[in-house]
This record gives C-alpha cells, structure tokens and sequence, in this order.
C-alpha cells in the first residue's frame, strides 16, 4: 500500500456511492504543491475529503502534514493547484472552518469566557449560549474569572478546541490536538471529536496519539515527503 | 450572520484596551521613555524660554515618535503571542477591521500619553503658547494620527521579520520625514507665533489622508504574506 520516496504520488480521489457535487465536497485539493525556497514542503498532493467523516493525517516530522492542514485552513496559500472548500475558495468559506493549529490561539490574558466572547464577534455570533456550551462540551466552566495564562496546558488546549468548534463549522481542522495533554483531558477532546463526527462535521486531524482515535477516526492518510502516499482505514505505521 | 465594520472595530478596540489595562506593557513603557526624553533634554540644554519656543516643537514630536515605536510592536506581539492572529485570519471578519481597531487602540494610547505629557513640556520648558490654542489641538490630532497610522502598518509588516525592533524604525522613520517635517513646523509656528502654521496642518491632513488611504489598500496583502 505504501510508496517508496521518489515514485509518483498516488492518486487519492475516491469514488462515493452517491454522487457528490464539488460544492457538497468538504475539501477538494486539486494537484496542489508548496514549495519554501528551494524545499517542496508538499508535491503534487490532490485529495477530496466526503462529507461526516473522520480524517486522520498521518506522517514523520516533515513531511508536510501542517503545511497542508494551514493550506486547507487558508492560511497558506499553494504554490501551484488549488483547494477548494465546499466547492467554494477558501476566504469566501471561513465561516465553515474551525481551526485549532500547534499553538492555542487565545489570549493569556483574557479568561475562557472572555475569549470566545471576543473570537464570537469575527463570527457575528451574538449569544453566550454556544460558548457557554461549548466550553462545557471540554470540561471548562464558563463563569471561570482566571486568565486563561493562568491555565494548565490540558485547560488551555481544551480551550483551544472550545475555540474552534463554537460556531459548529462544517470542517474542522486540528493540529496535534493531543500533544502535553494529560490522558484524562485526551480523552475528553476525542469525545468531543466523536460527538462532531457524528454531528456531521468533517474533520481533518494531524496527531501521532492514534490509540484515542482507533475507534472513531474513518480514514488515515499517510504524507511522505510532502505526497500523499496512501490512505487506509487502519492506523497502519509509515514506512 | 457577519458583523458589521464598526462593530469588529469596536470589538478590537475593547479588547486592546482589556489586554492593555491588565499587562500595561504597552502604556507603561511609552510613558517612561518619554519622561527620560524631557527630563535628560531639559537637563542636557537648560534653555531660556525663548529658545525653548523654538526647539520643543521637535523634541516634542520626536518624543512621541520614538515612543510609539515602543509601543507599537507590543501591540502586534501580543497578536501573534499563542498565535492568535492565525485565528483571525481563518475568521470570516474583515481583516481590514483589525488594522482600524489597532490604530484607534494605538491613537487613544498615544493621545492619553500625550495629555499626560504636555503639563511635564509645560513645566519643564517654561512654555507658554503664543498662537492659537486650537491650531495646537488640531496639529496634534492630526499628528498623532500620522504617527499611528504608519506606525502601524509597519509594525503590522516587521512584525515577522526576525530582527522587528530594527525593522520598524528602518521602514517608518524615512516615509515619516514629511509627516515630522509638518508636525514640527507646525507646532514651532504655533508656540513662536512668528508665521501660519497653517500650510504645514495642511501639508499634514494630506498626508494623513494618502497614507491612511495606502495603509487600507495594503494591509490583506501585509497581513496574508508568508
């Protein structure tokens, strides 16, 4: 199933039983490459990702699985090929998209609360409801009054991931999600994960923690090198 | 379901100002780089009234121009502190609203030091205006507001260059010559009473307008560059 490094890439796009337009597809990556000065960080990786399902992106240091998880985001732009989102490019789809990347990207000095309320605003969200919901899908009280500074690196995380699913995006992309979190807080979050899942969110997901994920993730699709080399629905090791 | 301009604007400003009073690394290092710049000058030069009629005007400007370089790359570290301009660039909201609610947040952090500021020139000058009051206000805004707004889209542009603190200075100080320029003139022309400053408040409302305009037109593409 695997490739060595050197042969071309395979191609990834699958066939559904039902027909999917492009505009019902979560992620459409056509061909698409990055290349950092002299380094191609991705190489011709051209991928769809169905509507529901779990996505486990899989890989060793380097080759290119956050690249390619900040270009779905549209944090990055391709070098060459195109991604679309829900058939649309993805600045006009930023409202379907939740985004947790290495770092938490919240506010140390602002409290749980105070976060989602202000990341609310980008979203025209107005109530409290869906934040105070969900902080409490992660395990956070709303009415915590400490900065989220102050927090342990499970609370914080576990934040982080409140800030990325409170508006309910329809794709949903995390960055090592699993990494310096006590077991207990892992477990919380691949609960969470599951419940969107099942929810109909798509999620696309990087982590080396596979064990959380055995019995909920649909798909794992292997990098190397910055190509797409397989995708399998067993965890199976890279070569 | 997308929020209006001026309310993510406001959003921005009401957080700038919660992050600012609860860390004060913004406020509180502008503020004693301007009180050593009046203190070591008036001791450096001790200058009679008259002659500091005439030289404030600068040492003035160039106070408040070298303290919001302090300041200014404060205010987009914490953006990038935990990575949180990445959330905000995956949002739906404008990002053109982030540069305005970070130069109105600046401009109000500017403006209180200079309110804070004036009775020290004041007092340690030995000032006292001899053109229109009004003329000073309006250079001032009008000033500040030069300042700011290229301030802060440099700093928005430096900001992820390894070597930021030289970065900013070398970018805005050569395009902020004709800004300073006007400003010090300007305020010189008001405290000596000896011509209009009126050529030079306008020389500076069009700079403030041309840049204001470039600085929107621009910052997407200096906010999404890699």
């Amino acid at each position: 199933m695997l490739r060595s490094q050197g042969q071309p890439p395979l191609s990834l796009l699958k066939d559904t039983e039902a027909p999917l337009t492009t505009d019902t597809l979560p992620v459409q990556a056509k061909n698409v490459s990055k290349i950092y000065g002299r380094t191609a960080a991705l190489r011709g990786v051209s991928l769809e990702l169905q509507p529901g399902r779990f996505y486990v992106l899989r890989g060793e240091n380097g080759a290119g699985k956050s690249t390619l998880l900040r270009m779905v985001a549209g944090l990055s732009q391709p070098t060459q090929g195109e991604i679309l989102i829900f058939g649309k490019q993805t600045r006009e789809a930023r409202q379907e998209i939740g985004y947790m990347g290495h770092a938490p990207l919240v506010y140390d000095e602002l409290s749980g609360m105070e976060n989602l309320r202000f990341f609310a605003q980008l979203y025209g969200i107005k109530s409290d409801a869906p934040l105070e919901k969900a902080l409490a899908l992660v395990g956070l009280d709303p009415r915590l009054s400490r900065r989220s500074g102050e927090y342990s690196q499970g609370m914080r995380q576990r934040l982080s991931v409140a800030r990325a699913i409170f508006h309910q995006p329809r794709l949903l992309l995390l960055d090592e999600p699993f990494s310096n979190v006590d077991p207990e807080s892992a477990s919380q979050i691949a609960n969470v994960l599951a419940g969107m899942r099942s929810s109909g969110t798509t999620i696309l997901l990087i982590t080396h923690q596979l064990g959380l994920l055995a019995n909920i993730a649909d798909e794992f699709l292997f990098l190397s090198a910055g190509q797409l080399v397989s995708r399998s629905s067993v965890p199976q090791a890279t070569a | 379901m997308n929020t209006s301009f001026t309310k993510l604007t406001a959003a921005h400003i009401g957080k700038d100002m919660r992050l600012e009073w609860r860390s004060r690394d913004v406020f509180n290092s502008m503020l004693f780089f301007s009180i050593l710049v009046v203190v070591i000058f008036s001791f450096a030069f001790e200058p009679t009234a008259e002659e500091s009629r005439r030289m404030v005007g600068g040492l003035f400007w160039v106070a408040f121009l070298f303290s919001t370089m302090v300041a200014l790359n404060q205010s987009w570290a914490r953006e990038l502190r935990n990575g949180v301009l990445d959330a905000y660039r995956v949002s739906p909201a404008a990002q053109e609203a982030l540069f305005f609610g970070k130069c109105i947040g600046n401009f109000v952090f500017v403006a209180i030091l200079e309110c804070l500021m004036a009775p020290l020139f004041v007092l340690f000058y030995n000032l006292s205006s001899v053109g229109a009051a009004w003329q000073l206000v309006l250079i001032l805004l009008l000033g500040t507001w030069a300042l700011v707004i290229n301030g802060t889209f440099f700093a928005a542009m430096s900001i992820r260059t390894r070597n930021r603190e030289l970065m900013l200075p070398l970018l805005l100080l050569p395009v902020s010559i004709p800004a300073v320029t006007g400003m010090v003139s300007a305020t010189t022309a008001v405290l000596t009473g000896e011509s209009s400053p009126m050529t030079h408040i306008k020389l500076l409302a069009a700079y403030c307008v041309v840049f204001t305009a470039a600085s929107f037109a621009l910052f997407e593409m200096v906010l999404n560059a890699e």
